[in-house]
């Protein structure tokens, strides 16, 4: 319990962010109309692909000598940039031929 | 490399995260949707050249090995998305997620294991890295059966007797594992438990999903890969991760309700794999005959109507018959038939899908009703053509509190004169439940493969409308 609260405290801006960030996400995605769904979760699907900068700062961050941190860091960051690089191509292919119209 | 002071890196991190919602607003609406996924890819970019030179504490950089891995996924991921069939699309977005995932689940054990060897354990770090790596592999191993049940590799009826119990237990197991381990980090093995307990939950959770269900599983997923980078960003204290992984979250959050609504489900029941092919109806249809009805007269039929309303489901893209849809919808208008698409919101095995794969084939979207506007339309209607859609047509939605569907708004078809259903056998939809709009006296069946039904009825249109 302390430690949540001790989380809590500690990050009060950031929660602030969040709250707003929550309630934009919702804000954004319900007026959405049914032909743009898949292209939306597409791309919404490559911004998850966000988690790839944390794998390059722990790729940056190990010792060149540290072997098994470099080895999960750099397969973190093909899956990754697989996701994201991956997710935009596919969502601009689907999106492309919306447009052609 | 400490060019960039921390006030240069948080403006970045700002516009970071501005291009990221920019984008996504402009993904919700037809007209600006290409440039929002540029705008989201730009605040990608940004983020990740963030990433490579703001100063780092400790460490050797290791550009090569990054540079490498860069290439190589950047390589994989464009080669994939430049080759996959538009009907394979909700099984792409799932591997995709799965990616994401295990992304997410390979920082944070790396991360874990620096904190066990380091001996350096903040509680409140070590609680959210232990999260972000409980649910990047939930998100990980679920997205895996998604798309193997999606590409028809995992069977439906794959599952665990007792599932609900078993997947609650396990539920119940990982989170006392987290509780417990926060408190007393003293040992990894914990750790590896609590990562096989995930992976194994996410197998089992995503396998008790009926797959009728599959468009609610799919957003839920993806919900999760946001929530994971969100934690992953908490980890690193990096506001791009955390703010661009709570955006997805929501959103996929909301779909996922919107999902549900349009199947009149609670959230729980899908989880808790209610579809399934043993529910019992109250229509007993053993001795009930169809009414089959030939190429030849079909086709007149739809030469002679005024509006024609066709109902495409997960059965047009197998048969990859959108193309043919098309044509046949452009014979039509060339006599003078007025055709639309009725589209309802979970045909397919993803949101929207059906829409995608008309898009292909060129339909103008002015054309594709949804459900409110298809239901208005179908009044006038004098045929509709249901190709490959089976739940979202069955009437019992309506009027049978007997059918495990019923409550779910459908599209309306017996509204119009006449239906003609595209269909290769008498068996019962994805979802296993038995559809008395076949046995209806509007109704008359097709049979065979919907393309070559279509292509059939193609050629004929254009004999009798010379």
């Amino acid at each position: 319990m302390n430690l949540i609260i001790e989380m809590l405290t500690n990050n009060l801006t950031i929660l602030f962010a969040l709250v707003m960030a929550i309630f934009l996400g919702f804000e954004l995605i319900s007026k959405v109309p049914t032909v743009l769904h898949t292209p939306l979760m597409s791309g919404a699907n490559a911004i998850s692909g966000v988690v790839i900068i944390g794998a390059i700062i722990l790729v940056r961050q190990s010792e060149s000598y540290n072997y098994v941190m470099l080895f999960l860091g750099s397969l973190a960051i093909v899956l990754g940039t697989i996701n994201v690089v991956g997710g935009h191509a596919v969502t601009n292919r689907m999106l492309q031929m919306f447009r052609k119209k | 490399m400490s060019s960039l002071s921390p006030a240069l890196i948080n403006l970045f991190y700002l516009i970071s995260v501005s291009l990221f919602i920019v984008g996504l607003q402009r993904l919700s609406s037809p007209k600006t949707a290409s440039s929002g996924n540029l705008i989201a890819a730009m605040g990608m970019g940004i983020g990740i050249l963030i990433a490579l030179l703001m100063p780092i504490s400790s460490g050797d950089n290791n550009y090569g090995v990054i540079a490498i891995a860069l290439f190589f996924g950047a390589a994989i991921g464009y080669v994939i998305a430049g080759r996959v069939l538009m009907t394979q699309m909700p099984e792409m977005v799932s591997l995709f997620n799965g990616l994401g995932g295990a992304c997410a689940l390979f920082i944070s054990i790396a991360e874990l294991l620096n904190f066990h060897e380091h001996n350096s354990i903040d509680p409140a770090t070590y609680l959210t890295t232990l999260l972000a790596l409980l649910i990047g592999s939930v998100a990980f191993t679920g997205s895996l059966v998604a798309y193997g049940k999606l590409a028809g590799s995992v069977k439906d009826s794959w599952k665990l007797p007792k599932a609900n119990i078993f997947n609650m237990a396990l539920l119940l197991a990982l989170i006392s594992a987290v509780i417990y381990q926060t408190q007393y980090p003293t040992s990894i093995e914990l750790v590896y438990i609590i990562m096989l307990f995930a992976l194994t939950y996410g197998v089992t959770f995503v396998l008790n999903v009926g797959g009728a269900d599959m468009p609610v599983i799919i957003s839920i997923l993806n919900a999760l890969t946001g929530v994971s980078a969100a934690l992953a960003g908490v980890m690193y204290d990096n506001k791009i991760m955390l703010l661009a992984g709570i955006l997805v979250g929501s959103s996929g959050a909301i779909l996922t309700l919107l999902m549900c609504r349009a199947m009149n489900r609670s959230l729980i029941s899908v989880l808790a794999g209610g579809f399934g092919g043993t529910s019992v109806s109250a229509v007993q249809v053993g001795d009930k005959m169809v009414k089959e009805v030939s190429v030849m007269d079909a086709s007149i039929m739809l030469r002679y109507s005024q509006n024609v309303v066709i109902v495409p489901g997960y059965g047009m893209a197998v048969a990859q018959a959108q193309k043919i849809c098309k044509e046949l919808e452009d014979q039509l208008e060339q006599v003078a038939v007025n055709v639309r698409y009725a589209i309802h919101p979970v045909a397919g095995r993803m949101p929207g899908h059906m829409n995608v794969l008309l898009a292909e084939a060129n339909v103008d979207y002015s054309k594709l009703l949804d459900l409110e506007e298809a239901n208005k339309f179908l009044k006038d209607t004098d045929v509709t053509i249901v190709v490959g859609a089976n739940d979202v047509v069955n009437p019992s939605a309506l009027d049978d509190p007997g059918s495990p569907i019923y409550g779910m708004p459908i599209l309306e078809i017996l509204q119009g004169k006449n239906v003609i259903v595209l269909k290769r056998g008498m068996s019962s939809g994805y979802s296993g439940i038995e559809n008395p709009l076949f046995f209806n006296e509007k109704t008359k069946m097709l049979f065979g493969d919907a393309k070559n039904s279509l292509i059939s009825l193609l050629e004929e249109l254009k004999v009798i409308s010379d």
